[in-house]
């Protein structure tokens, strides 16, 4: 698009500029869009848990339009911030919450290369800037002048260092695993049957993944570790004095970041876009039947990491509406004194059994071979291929030689 | 070494000293069951003392009873406990009975013991549910409500309230219960038998919640007694004590013949081989969890109580008795008389003076007791105890503040 754009006589800056627009744009559609559908999901879903029917009149049968009703009545609330808050703060905390959740997408890979920005540290970049929503909860703990909020922001705070380094223990054995932090990679190692999931990769790494399925629950505050805004207790926690469109804000970000950590483990774990079938493969597709194929099986791609962060989510939404909360000092047990050991221990038996068992239990079963994989985009019919060094790096963790000669998707980050 | 000074620079300690904090939990707090309201003396998380509020609710019924003839004052006393109205106007029925010497035939004291253990099953069941929603999971309070529902049905039937049934009277019921009644009764019991064992599963066994409840908000056997507490919270700690059993000869004699045991907790065991779930291994006598578990066994035991009370009820071939007139005289004198209501010891109390309007009426109601026993178990708990234990004490703001 960039090159379309300069093509036309643009400058250069302002060609970028267009082209970041675009995908921002989109992005936030990805986001805004996705948060009403979820919040809809999430009503009919608990509804139907607790044997009620949800919404069933707006938008006709289904209530699907309720979620941007509810959106009107938001937008049309009168503007309240309580007296005695600190008014700067008070009005910042909802965006940097909503823009952590936002910008932690440009580095995630909806399908092969379909990704804003790709990064050769996504792992980190996403982690990282998730990390920076806890800030948006605390500031708006902090400045709404109310010992509710503040209670609600110093428990996440609390939170946040006991979650945050299993959770950084677990998304590393997947960047171990495909020696490198880019996510396009990582994704693209998974390729072939189920099998091939890092899931499946060693035991290590299937408990791993529970790990990280619990961090990556209390990161984005959902219960059981819903604390922060904890109802029967804070009232509200940290948005008790947030109302209209600040509060929807959080809840976008609260949504957003839901799918951000399921789509995270689908592409860390659970395969990325690739399906529990090579179907590309199966139905023909192969190195350079050209352009248009590239598309299909990118919409496959697409269709399949969404499927997988949309279960993620459903997951979630069920485990709230089944358990009760934990107590801080539990949270804190459970993700410090458990999580982090155990994390530890599985980091360390999936290193060593990437030295000793290299190809799995039985060499030759259920890897990759290398015609197998939907990589073959790369291929001379699809997008030009270039080598990187992350690709040297990764060839000699992973064994089988078909694996390298074709070239991982490696193509450099523009 | 000598004693340490406050402003003494050199310790640091001091310095870093945090504050105090003085919070209002309520009267508009979500998880204090109505308009109670606690002051909560916290440091960080942890709560040094709370100190609860009570009349928000107050409506001066007492008084208003002294106003009214004893039959006109039945729908006040559905709003004590709101949850469990039959019982209240069991309560006050059996004590204007006993100033009167009026006795009820067989029929209606069955009728009494079906009705009223059914009101226990739905308050049961309303505590059970809202203890979830304390804890943080609202699914088990919607499907308690669901199994309510079919209770306030069948009250519907059978009185046309749902809520504040005015039901039982003094003399007896103001209507006997409509054909097919009992046959519904029975097949809700049925369906509602296999269910109490999800709630077992959500609530009673599951990992968190034991977690939550276990070994917090420990109640002695000593303390409970020295309080006053009575019901479900008094048999958490152990105590054997049931009026249904222990109580004036003139209410157990209404339980004559029924087969019960008290649903007392015992130190790891409970009263009968049951499929009940098993003691948690870190459930301490007088927790809230046993606290919890004991409203859980005594819907099961109430539940047989009404099986016995359907087939006593159905083997009575006489009519059901009028109730007495509405402005009946009242003897000279007084009488006190304390029911097991849900919730725990309801007394009555009142005062005739040869008209048919009491001179004196006096509640005395359990939940009041027992909520007295909050700033004990409070003290040194976390924020998030705070509606653990408040919400196993069950208690119900109408009947507090009357």
């Amino acid at each position: 698009m960039v090159e379309f754009l300069i093509g036309l006589g643009l400058p250069g800056w302002v060609a970028w500029s267009i082209a970041a627009l675009v995908a921002a744009v989109l992005l936030l559609n990805v986001i805004a869009g996705g948060a009403l559908v979820f919040i809809w999901a999430e009503r009919k879903i608990a509804a139907r848990i607790q044997d009620r029917l949800g919404p069933t009149r707006t938008g006709g049968r289904f209530g699907w339009l309720q979620s941007l009703a509810d959106g009107i009545k938001l937008l049309a609330k009168e503007d309240l911030m309580p007296e005695g808050a600190d008014g700067l703060l008070f009005r910042l905390a909802p965006y940097v919450s909503f823009c952590a959740s936002f910008c932690a997408f440009i580095a995630l890979p909806f399908a092969f290369d379909v990704v804003g920005q790709r990064l050769n540290v996504g792992v980190f970049f996403v982690v990282a800037v998730l990390g920076l929503e806890v800030f948006g909860v605390i500031l708006a703990g902090y400045a709404s002048a109310s010992k509710w909020s503040l209670f609600g922001a110093m428990r996440e705070a609390a939170q946040v260092v006991s979650y945050e380094v299993p959770l950084g223990m677990c998304v590393v054995v997947p960047v171990m695993l495909a020696g490198t932090m880019d996510l396009v990679t990582i994704g693209e190692k998974q390729a072939g049957w189920m099998s091939s999931w890092f899931l499946f990769h060693d035991p290590f790494t299937f408990i791993i993944f529970w790990v990280y399925v619990t961090c990556a629950v209390a990161s984005v505050n959902r219960a059981p570790f819903d604390l922060a805004e904890a109802e029967s207790e804070l009232v509200a926690g940290f948005h008790t004095e947030y109302s209209g469109l600040r509060w929807s804000f959080f809840f976008m970000a609260e949504y957003g970041s839901m799918f951000l950590v399921s789509g995270l483990a689908a592409v860390l774990f659970l395969g990325g876009w690739n399906g529990p079938v090579p179907v590309a493969r199966l139905l023909g597709f192969s190195d350079g039947t050209g352009e248009s194929a590239a598309y299909v099986v990118r919409l496959l791609g697409l269709a399949n990491l969404m499927g997988k962060a949309t279960l993620g989510v459903l997951f979630m939404m069920w485990i709230r509406w089944t358990l009760p909360r934990l107590r801080i000092d539990q949270v804190m047990t459970t993700c410090l004194k458990y999580c982090t050991p155990i994390a530890a221990v599985m980091f360390a038996g999936a290193m060593f059994w990437q030295l000793f068992l290299p190809g799995g239990l039985f060499p030759g079963w259920g890897r990759p071979a290398g015609e197998i994989r939907e990589g073959w985009l790369e291929g001379p019919g699809g997008l030009p291929a270039a080598a990187s060094p992350a690709e040297d790096r990764s060839s000699t963790v992973t064994g089988g030689e078909p694996f390298e000669r074709t070239g991982l998707a490696t193509r450099s980050p523009r | 070494m000598p004693d340490l000074i406050e402003d003494d620079p050199r310790i640091i300690e001091f310095d870093v000293r945090t504050d105090e904090m003085l919070v209002n939990m309520g009267p508009q707090h979500p998880s204090t069951h109505g308009v109670l309201r606690l002051v909560l003396r916290t440091d960080g998380e942890i709560v040094s003392e709370t100190e609860p509020h009570i009349g928000y609710l107050h409506r001066c019924a007492e008084k208003i009873g002294e106003n009214l003839t004893p039959r006109q004052w039945i729908p006040y006393t559905d709003r004590l406990d709101y949850l469990a109205a039959m019982n209240m106007n069991l309560g006050w029925a059996l004590t204007v009975e006993k100033l009167m010497r009026h006795e009820v035939g067989e029929k209606a004291r069955h009728l009494r013991v079906l009705i009223a253990e059914l009101n226990r099953i739905s308050s049961h069941l309303v505590g059970m549910g809202a203890y979830g929603l304390d804890l943080g999971t609202f699914s088990p309070f919607l499907y308690a409500f669901r199994e309510r529902e079919r209770i306030l049905d069948l009250f519907e039937e059978a009185c046309g309230a749902r809520l504040t049934y005015s039901y039982i009277t003094v003399g007896g019921a103001t209507a006997d219960l409509p054909p097919g009644w009992l046959q519904r009764c029975e097949a809700f019991l049925d369906q509602f038998e296999p269910i109490i064992k999800e709630y077992h599963a959500l609530l009673t066994t599951n990992a968190i919640f034991v977690k939550r409840t276990a070994g917090i908000g420990v109640l002695s056997r000593a303390m409970a007694i020295d309080y006053g507490c009575s019901g479900p919270v008094l048999r958490g700690s152990g105590v054997d004590q049931d009026l249904r059993r222990d109580g004036e000869s003139l209410y157990t004699g209404m339980y004559d013949g029924y087969a019960f045991e008290v649903a007392v907790q015992k130190e790891g065991r409970y009263p009968r081989d049951h499929s009940y779930p098993t003691v948690p291994s870190e459930a301490v006598l007088g927790d809230c969890w046993h606290r919890f578990f004991v409203r859980m066994l005594e819907v099961v035991q109430s539940m047989d109580l009404v099986r016995q009370a359907i087939d006593r009820y159905a083997a009575c071939p006489e009519p059901l008795p009028e109730p007495l007139k509405l402005f009946e005289k009242l003897p000279v004198g007084d009488a006190y008389l304390e029911t097991e209501a849900p919730k725990g010891q309801m007394g009555f109390y009142v005062v005739g003076n040869g008209t048919s309007i009491p001179w004196r009426v006096r509640a005395r109601s359990s939940s009041f007791s027992n909520l007295s026993v909050t700033h004990e178990l409070c003290r040194g708990c976390l924020i998030a105890d705070v509606p653990a234990i408040v919400g196993s004490l069950d208690i119900v703001m109408g009947e507090i503040d009357r």
